[in-house]
C-alpha cells in the first residue's frame, strides 16, 4: 500500500507540512480561519538533529503496537491504514507510550490522534505531501 | 476440524480469537464467558464513572466480532478441566470438547479477611462492569468514601468518582502511591497532584478492622465512611489450572509461546506468568497490552502457527485529573538516574549497563514511545546520541542510517 515516506536530505525544515496537516484536518475551508492565532494540532511534526530536519508521522506499521495496546479497542487497521476512533478513545495515551516513532499525540479534545493519510478528509491524499515544496515527503509504494 | 476452547472473555480471549483466525479460518472456536457481556475494556470502568465513556463504547470490539470470527460465545462458568478426555466442564452441567484450550481467566480482587468486614453494608471491589454499576448506585454527592489501596485500581476509582461524592480518603500500607510503577520521588509528585484535587491520603497505614461505618486503622486512627472500596490487590485466576494439575506459581506458568506445562493447553493475560524481559524471568504482567499480545500469540500457536513473545516489559500509561504519566521497564537500585524535575512534573531515566532499563515520566509524555522502544529492544545507548537522550525522546537519537530505515521504508 502507499505510505508516507521521508527523504530527509530534501527537508528544508519549513514546517509547511505541519500547517497543511492541521488545516486539512480542521474541517474548515479557509486556512486563515482554521489556523491563525489558534493552537494547532498537526499529525506530522518536524524534528531536528544536528542541522538536519525531517518530518515524522504515523508509519502505518504492518504489525502496529498501538493497535494491540489500545486499552479501549479504539485503534484498528482498515485496509492497511491505522485509524483511531476518537469517540471510543478516552485519552489514556497508551498509544503514545508504545509508538516507537513518537507519531501519536493527543489532539484538541484530549483524544489521541495521528496521521490517517488524509483519506477521509477533503484532501483524499496526504496534505503534507501535496504541500511539501521540496519533495522531502512522498506518498508512494515502497 | 480443530476444536478451540477459550475460558474467559476478556482482552486476552479477544486476542486469542484473532490469533487463531489469523492462522486457521475454519476451526470451531468456543469462548466461555462468566460475565454476561461481550468483551469490554476493563480499564475503562473508571472513565465510565467519570462520564468519559459509555457502556456501549466500552465494548472492546465491534458488535459483530463473534459472528465475523465464527465464534460461539457461551455465557457460563467453567468448573473444571477434564484433561484425560479433553473436556471443559461448565456450571450448567454441559461439557465442551477441546483439541486446544486457552485459559484467559484473568484476575480477581484480593480481599483480606478484615475483622468486621461482613457488617459493612456498602462495600465494593472495582474490577468489572457489575462492580462499577453497583458502586455507581451507591454514590451520592455527600458520600464519604474510603478506598483501601493506593494502587492503579484504587486511584483510578478515586478519580472516577471524585466529582460525584463528598470526600475521598485513600489508605495503603505502602508508604507511597502507585508503588508498583513509581519510585519514591515520582510517587510524591503524583500524590501532591492528587491531593490538590481533594484526595486525602493515609499512607503507611491501613484498615485493620471495621465497625459498621468506621474503619480502625493500624496507626490507631479511625476513619468514618459511607462507602468502602477494597482495592488492596488482585490475584491471578489460577484455580482451574491448579485443579487440573497445570503448573502454577503466582500465575499460570507459561513459556514464550504461551504454552502451559500441559500439552495442548495455553494461558494468556492476567492469569498467566510469562517472560518479562526487563528482569529476565517469569512474572505476572497484568497490563492490557500484554494480555492482548499474549492472547494473540497463544491463538497463533494453538492453530499450528508460530509466535513467541520475548520482549514483554512492564509499562503503563496513566493519568489523573489531567496530569499524564508513562512508565516502562525496571528501576534497578544500582542504575544511574538521569532526572529532570520541575514543579508538578518529573522525568527519570534509569540507565544500566549501557541500556535504558526503565523510565518514569509525569508531565510531558510526548514521544515517550521512543524511550519505551529502547527499553523493549535493549538498544545499546552507545549507538545513540547520549546527550540528546537525556533531554527528550525523538528519532533524532538515532543516526541517519537507522532513521532512514524507520522513516524511509515499510515497517
Amino acid at each position: 500500500m502507499k505510505r508516507v515516506y521521508v527523504n530527509e536530505q530534501w527537508c528544508l525544515g519549513c514546517h509547511l507540512c505541519e500547517y497543511n496537516c492541521a488545516f486539512a484536518n480542521s474541517g474548515l475551508n479557509d486556512m486563515v480561519k482554521a489556523l491563525k492565532g489558534k493552537p494547532i494540532f498537526p499529525r506530522v511534526h518536524i524534528e531536528e538533529a544536528d542541522g538536519i530536519t525531517y518530518a515524522v508521522s504515523c508509519r502505518h506499521c504492518k504489525d502496529p503496537l498501538c493497535v494491540k495496546s489500545c486499552i479501549a479497542g479504539a485503534i484498528s487497521i482498515v485496509d492497511g491504514t491505522v485509524k483511531i476512533d476518537k469517540e471510543k478513545c478516552v485519552g489514556c495515551l497508551t498509544c503514545v507510550l508504545v509508538c516507537p516513532y513518537g507519531a501519536v499525540a493527543p489532539g484538541p479534545t484530549g483524544a489521541a490522534q495521528k496521521c490517517e493519510l488524509c483519506l477521509e478528509n477533503s484532501c483524499g491524499a496526504p496534505a503534507c505531501v501535496t504541500g511539501c515544496p521540496n519533495n522531502a515527503i512522498v506518498y508512494e509504494e515502497r | 476440524m480443530a476444536e478451540y476452547v477459550i475460558i474467559g472473555n476478556g482482552v486476552a480471549a479477544a486476542g486469542c480469537v484473532e490469533g487463531i483466525r489469523s492462522t486457521d479460518t475454519r476451526g470451531n472456536i468456543t469462548v466461555i464467558s462468566a460475565e454476561k457481556y461481550p468483551v469490554y475494556s476493563r480499564p475503562l470502568i473508571s472513565y465510565y464513572l467519570e462520564g468519559k465513556t459509555t457502556l456501549e463504547k466500552m465494548n472492546y470490539r465491534p458488535e459483530d466480532f463473534y459472528e465475523k470470527n465464527n465464534v460461539k460465545l457461551v455465557y457460563a462458568r467453567a468448573e473444571s478441566i477434564d484433561r484425560e478426555n479433553g473436556k471443559v466442564v461448565l456450571d450448567n452441567g454441559k461439557k465442551l470438547c477441546y483439541d486446544k484450550l486457552c485459559l484467559c481467566t484473568g484476575s480477581s480482587p484480593f480481599v483480606p479477611p478484615f475483622e468486621g468486614l461482613d457488617m459493612v453494608k456498602k462495600q465494593f471491589t472495582f474490577m468489572t462492569v457489575d462492580d462499577t454499576l453497583a458502586l455507581e448506585k451507591a454514590l451520592t454527592k455527600k458520600s464519604r468514601v474510603l478506598i483501601v489501596g493506593a494502587g492503579l485500581i484504587g486511584l483510578k476509582c478515586a478519580e472516577g468518582i471524585a466529582e460525584r461524592v463528598g470526600e475521598i480518603t485513600v489508605c495503603d500500607l505502602a508508604d507511597r502511591v502507585l508503588s508498583s510503577i513509581y519510585d519514591n520521588d515520582c510517587a510524591a509528585v503524583m500524590q501532591e497532584h492528587l491531593e490538590k484535587h481533594g484526595i486525602r491520603f493515609m499512607l503507611g497505614d491501613t484498615a485493620v478492622k471495621f465497625d459498621k461505618n468506621k474503619a480502625c486503622m493500624k496507626s490507631g486512627a479511625e476513619v468514618g465512611f459511607d462507602i468502602l472500596v477494597l482495592a488492596v490487590g488482585v490475584r491471578a485466576g489460577t484455580g482451574l489450572a491448579k485443579d487440573a494439575g497445570i503448573e502454577v506459581n503466582r500465575g499460570i506458568v507459561i513459556g514464550k509461546d504461551m504454552s502451559t506445562s500441559v500439552p495442548g493447553i495455553y494461558a494468556a493475560g492476567d492469569c498467566s506468568e510469562g517472560y518479562d524481559s526487563s528482569i529476565g524471568a517469569n512474572r505476572v504482567l497484568a497490563i492490557l497490552p500484554n494480555a492482548y499480545m499474549q492472547g494473540h500469540a497463544a491463538g497463533v500457536n494453538m492453530a499450528g502457527g508460530q509466535a513467541d513473545i520475548k520482549d514483554a516489559i512492564p509499562m503503563n500509561s496513566i493519568g489523573f485529573f489531567g496530569l499524564h504519566s508513562v512508565t516502562a521497564g525496571s528501576y534497578p537500585a544500582d542504575a544511574e538516574i538521569v532526572e529532570e524535575k520541575h514543579p508538578g512534573s518529573i522525568r527519570r531515566l534509569y540507565i544500566k549497563d549501557d541500556r535504558l532499563a526503565g523510565y518514569i515520566i509525569i508531565g510531558d509524555v510526548s514521544r515517550a514511545g521512543v524511550y519505551t522502544s529502547l527499553v523493549r529492544e535493549k538498544t545499546p545507548l552507545g549507538e545513540l546520541d547520549a546527550d540528546r537522550l537525556r533531554v527528550a525522546p525523538s528519532l533524532a537519537l538515532f543516526g541517519a542510517a537507522v532513521r532512514k530505515k524507520k522513516l524511509g521504508g515499510a515497517v
